[in-house]
């Protein structure tokens, strides 16, 4: 909202130093989004009529002007073509400080002096024309010496672009705004009457007539008749006004209209009255599939439920005697009964609709106007009086003959009953935490309109203009809100509040950071991937009924919820490798989505409307997911950086599991490699929480990495390491042997086909209880080894916490683990 | 009965085609065959360019029957080539397998390299270490919600104007425009008080991170899908004095001893009274400069005394308990920390910026 300081001073004394405004506006909560200076610096500019022309040796961008400003001839040189002798230009004369603190000095140029700058419209801050000098040669009253802003008729101003909060409907208007500001300066308000003749005595015509048949969506409908109209411009200063404000000037009978919207904030309607049956106006609700062509010649349809909750197509009209539509309540005019040149005679609206019924129909018809969007907020139904009169006041500036149908015709539907909030003045310190009583809160509102009564016990009554303000019990916040505003929220003090309990993370989120730290350590980085893919991408390999779509995507690109981590991240290696940054090992911490259809526990709850229904929403899980995709990375390198990162986790003993069974991995499962991957699962529970191993290279490549690069995967289902059955029970610290260990190391040839982890869990089995510890710690396969097979070499250790081993021990454990082996077809070396 | 076209006998041809497609036992055998029966030097390819000497009539038969043959061959071709390429991708799959029990953790290279935390992550928990120290609780929710929780338990009712505030991205799932993708994190509070008033376990005093996502064209400065951190206190006795308290130790704590913050009134549909938020300019320290628009105040989020509507919406006693939210954008304290230029370098990953941080 564009506010003029001259509008302003209209109503009140006010100060007019902008930089107190500026931040009183702010401390009111009516933010300051700039300040515009009009006429700034024009104060030395004057007119010149040049003299004569002529060029200078050896310049050909620059020529010698010499003009009449009113005094001796004075030279300055200028670089603009577009004049010639006779013509009268602005003049910034030495001295002269133009707009951007530039200023202007005496000069010399090419052996030429220079006595001031002749000036385009753009550099006075006059529009946005740089092509040449302002011609003033043609504008009245433009002689030698006259200054530029008397001549044009500028008088300097200050416009605020002011952004009235959603809750503050009596704030959008200049009325509004001084109101607050004059509270809050202590200084008084005055609305001044724009004619002498008072419209009371003009000569009546015969009144108009309202009704009302939708009383809950119209609360006042107020219609009035007048003759004698001719319809013409504005005087200057009302279309000053108007563009002050951001609007064009249409005309009189318009600008009016939008003048009185403007200051008083009441959007009113002018219906040519000819086009009308009668002088009759009513509102009711459009009946269904109703149309009416609008002021922007668009058809509309009416009556006509919305999409989403609360819109059941509840469409508030305005029509004539003959029960035709003419209007879109609040929203816009008809194009039929629409003010034109020829119009001699009027019946004007003014009236104060459901807020909630005009923005469901706006938002419905997509169809946003100055009056919608201050119905929206909430229109004083008591203003609507007032608002005619001063109409016709504008009115009469350009329409002698007027004569208007006193009084207004008035239908009243629900009126909503004076709003008193009562509570104990106690009631707002325990709110606000400022020691308030009944005088001190009376001093903060009565400026405001509020009428304050009572001492430990308030009555505080709410002014109509003031329908933000909600009926008891809420608005007693609503009422604090308006005491801690006009006590100034930059005054107020700061309090600390402590309570017993401690601040801490939950387990969850520790995990989660743990997570993190431990996969930076190892050497990769965390990246942030989106949430929104494209559908095709989310079904991959889980089918369309598995793919949570968005109804209004940006972009079909960016259609669905995404169901796993894998395909962004691959898209990241691509990214980097296009910009040749191979070295990318990424991880990512995230939440995938499964439709509700096909998830196996589906989350519930509560939706609809006043939260009575039930809702089935997708099930989220947190992955963890890694993608190495560095130098020589493949799914060895995804197996190692488990085996750093489990003892991290607080779960117990894991086997991996090959090939990994992908029923029981759901999303996490996808785009492994069949023969390099394997599932993590734990040994005492059997649950199944993670993968390990390598991307399939038919994934890889639809990811648009070509560089044949392996990329080693790492995945963990984050939700499942919460369980209670995964979680260890926190460990017994185990003690240290003070006597020495034997050593023992066996190799082994084995047949590919079983895995070296068998061969291992039959070494432990057979090792007994004094073995300490079992590591594979070397592997073979050429020379000497039969093909389809390799030779596994484990170090096995062995101690006592009493005693020192012998080799009599030792020998009879190495004897039977080669036993056990050799039962899976093991031969040692 | 065989067709004949030329001298070529067409029943014999593809019968010959067939039982060479059928014998080719890779993809590149089978390229050979393709070549051999319908490249452009087969008897197919010679045949047809013998039609220069036939009738109209005798062209058109002639080539619809031609037609015929290579549409068959090319069918027995692709379907032979994918059964190949499967059985060729299987065999390099089987000759790639690996026993990931037998690797040896201690053979694989570890680069000297540490990682980088995402700038964003690394931000978020920055910011819930400071709440923790100030007895916060953090807690988490679901990135879906209904209506319910998004919009119409914040005192924000279906159809209200107020719901232009956010651009919503709806779901495919339920009625129209009943489940959203949440526009803030504020459902998370109707959660906690939704929770603590069915286990009778109010105060809350928690703070809540996540994602969030607004239906908003991507520019330099904004992202559709960013990350917001919200704060709740439900209480005894908790004041707008105590917000503005909290206020002031976060800022501090959080930006530096130098920062000061302020409150301006504003308008949210689930606080009452509502303020903006704002702190000191770290560009100008105050003084006043194009970023802070010459007031020597950056904007930092949006906060307020929880409106009794809301309270009353989760059945919490609003005469016994009061409380306070606030919230504001993660990622605006990393762009206002780094001065990024350009947000969209959050998402793109590119290596040069993830490892700045
Ligand atoms: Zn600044």
């Amino acid at each position: 909202m564009l506010v003029p300081l001259s509008w302003m001073l209209s109503f009140a004394p006010l100060p007019t130093d902008v930089d107190l405004l500026r931040a009183t506006f702010d401390d009111l909560g009516l933010v300051v989004e700039s300040v515009e200076h009009i006429g700034e610096g024009l104060d030395q500019i004057v007119c010149a009529k040049v003299t004569d022309i002529s060029a200078i040796d050896g310049a050909d961008k620059v020529r010698k002007i010499t003009v009449d400003a009113g005094g001796a001839p004075l030279t300055i040189v200028c670089g603009a073509w577009n004049f010639v002798v006779g013509d009268v230009v602005p003049l910034a004369p030495v001295g002269a400080v133009l707009p951007g603190d530039f200023v202007i000095a005496k000069r010399k140029m090419r052996g030429v002096e220079s006595n001031g700058m002749l000036c385009s419209a753009r550099e006075l801050g006059l529009g946005g024309d740089h092509a040449g000098l302002m011609l003033l040669t043609t504008v009245e009253g433009a002689t030698p010496g006259a200054a530029i802003a008397d001549v044009l008729g500028i008088t300097p101003d200050v416009i605020f672009e002011l952004s009235a909060e959603g809750n503050r409907p009596d704030a959008w208007s200049i009325l509004g705004v001084v109101r607050d500001l004059a509270a809050r300066l202590g200084v008084p308000v005055t609305v001044p009457a724009l004619t002498d003749a008072s419209i009371a005595t003009a000569a009546a015509t015969s009144p108009a007539a309202a009704s009302i048949a939708a009383p809950a969506f119209c609360q006042r409908l107020t219609v009035t008749a007048a003759t004698g109209i001719v319809v013409t411009d504005s005087p200057r200063f009302i279309v000053d006004r108007l563009e002050a404000c951001g609007m064009r000037a249409i005309n009189n009978v318009v600008d009016a209209s939008n003048y009185v919207m403007l200051e008083l904030g009441q959007p009113t309607h002018a219906y040519d009255a000819h086009r009308l049956s009668g002088g009759t106006l009513g509102v009711r609700l459009a009946a269904p599939q109703e149309t009416i062509t609008t002021l922007d010649e668009v058809a509309r349809v009416l009556g006509v439920p919305g999409r989403g909750l609360g819109d059941s197509g509840e469409d508030v009209v305005i029509v004539d005697g003959d029960d035709v539509v003419i209007g879109i309540a609040g929203v816009m005019g008809g194009a039929a009964t629409e003010i034109h040149d020829g119009t001699t005679a009027l019946v004007l609206e003014a009236a104060s609709f459901s807020p909630m019924a005009i923005a469901r129909t706006s938002k419905k018809l997509g169809l946003r106007s100055e009056a919608s969007s201050r119905f929206e907020r909430g229109v004083d139904p008591n203003l609507a009086g007032a608002a005619t009169e001063r109409f016709f006041q504008v009115l009469r500036l350009t329409c002698p003959l007027l004569a208007v149908g006193w009084p207004s015709a008035v239908a009243e539907g629900d009126v909503a009953p004076v709003t008193v909030i009562t509570a104990p003045v106690g009631e707002f310190t325990r709110l606000l935490g400022l020691s308030l009583d009944a005088a001190t809160v009376e001093r903060l509102l009565a400026p405001l309109g509020f009428a304050v009564a009572g001492d430990a016990i308030l009555s505080i009554t709410v002014p109509s203009n003031r329908p933000d303000i909600r009926t008891m019990p809420f608005g007693v916040a609503d009422v604090a809100e308006e005491i801690v505003r006009t006590y100034g929220y930059t005054k107020l003090e700061r309090t600390f509040p402590s309570w017993s309990t401690p601040g801490s993370l939950s387990a969850a989120q520790r995990r989660r950071r743990n997570l993190r730290s431990v996969l930076c350590g190892l050497g990769l980085d965390e990246v942030w991937t989106p949430t929104l893919v494209d559908p095709a991408v989310a079904a991959r390999g889980l089918g369309d009924e598995a793919v949570v779509r968005l109804t209004n995507p940006l972009s079909a690109e960016e259609g669905a919820l995404r169901t796993s981590l894998l395909p962004q991240m691959l898209a990241a290696i691509a990214y980097n490798a296009d910009r040749r940054q191979l070295e990318t090992g990424f991880f990512e911490l995230g939440t995938v989505f499964e439709h509700p259809a096909v998830a196996a526990t589906p989350r519930t709850t509560k939706a609809g409307g006043g939260g009575g229904a039930v809702a089935s929403l997708p099930m989220e899980r947190t992955h963890l997911l890694a993608t190495l995709g560095r130098h020589g990375d493949d799914a060895a390198t995804a197996v190692a950086m488990f085996a750093e990162l489990h003892p991290t986790l607080g779960l117990g003993p894991y086997r991996l599991v090959q090939p990994a069974p992908l029923t029981d991995l759901g999303p996490l499962g996808l785009g492994l490699h069949p023969t390099r991957s394997a599932a993590v699962v734990c040994v005492a529970t059997g649950i199944t929480y993670g993968v390990v191993g390598e991307v399939d290279p038919t994934v890889v490549a639809l990811a648009g990495v070509h560089d044949g690069r392996r990329i080693g995967l790492l995945g963990l289902d984050v939700d499942a390491l919460a369980t209670g059955e995964l979680a260890r029970a926190v460990g017994e610290a185990i003690p240290v042997s003070k006597f020495p260990s034997s050593e023992i190391d066996l190799a082994f040839v084995l047949a590919d086909a079983t895995p070296a982890d068998a061969l291992r869990a039959a070494l432990v089995a057979a090792a007994g209880e004094h073995l300490s510890s079992c590591v594979l710690f070397d592997v073979y396969r050429g020379t000497g080894v039969a093909d389809g097979s390799r030779s596994l070499a484990f170090r096995l250790q062995f101690g006592a916490l009493d005693r020192t081993l012998t080799d009599g021990d030792v020998g009879a454990w190495r004897t039977s683990c080669i036993d056990a082996a050799a039962s899976l077809g093991a031969v040692l070396r | 009965m065989g067709v004949t076209v030329g001298t070529l006998d067409l029943d014999a041809y593809v019968g010959a085609a067939d039982a060479a497609i059928r014998a080719a036992s890779s993809t590149d055998a089978l390229d050979a065959v393709a070549a051999e029966y319908l490249g452009k030097k087969s008897q197919l390819a010679l045949v047809q360019r013998t039609f220069g000497s036939l009738s109209d009539e005798e062209k058109r038969t002639a080539g619809a029957a031609l037609q015929q043959v290579r549409s068959t061959l090319d069918g027995a071709i692709s379907g032979r080539r994918e059964a190949l390429a499967a059985a060729e991708r299987l065999e390099q799959l089987e000759a790639d397998r690996l026993d990931l029990t037998e690797v040896v953790p201690a053979q694989v290279r570890r680069p000297l390299r540490r990682g980088h935390q995402h700038l964003i992550s690394q931000t978020q928990a920055e910011l819930e270490d400071v709440f923790v120290g100030m007895g916060f609780t953090v807690a988490d929710g679901p990135e879906v919600e209904t209506d319910w929780y998004n919009f119409e338990a914040l005192n924000i009712p279906p159809a209200h104007p107020a719901r232009g505030m956010w651009d919503t991205f709806y779901l495919e799932l339920g009625d129209p425009e009943t489940v959203v993708l949440r526009t803030h994190t504020s459902p998370v509070q109707v959660h906690l008080m939704e929770e603590a008033v069915a286990n009778n376990t109010l105060p809350i005093h928690a703070v809540m991170p996540g994602r969030c996502f607004r239906r908003d064209t991507p520019d330099a400065r904004h992202l559709h899908t960013f990350h917001q951190i919200e704060g709740l206190v439900i209480d005894e006795g908790i004041t707008f004095t105590d917000l503005a308290g909290v206020i002031q130790t976060f800022t501090t704590a959080y930006f530096g001893p130098a920062m000061s913050s302020r409150l301006r009134p504003a308008f949210f549909p689930f606080t009452e009274p509502s303020a903006e938020f704002e702190i000191t300019c770290a560009i100008c320290q105050g003084a006043g400069c194009r970023t802070c628009s010459q007031t020597g105040w950056i904007e930092l989020g949006g906060c307020g005394m929880v409106d009794p509507a809301v309270l009353d919406a989760v059945g919490i006693d609003a005469t016994r308990y009061s409380g306070f939210a606030f919230g504001f954008g993660i990622d605006r304290c990393a762009q206002m920390r780094y001065q990024i230029a350009d947000m969209r370098a959050l998402v793109e990953n590119d290596l040069r910026f993830v490892e700045q941080f």
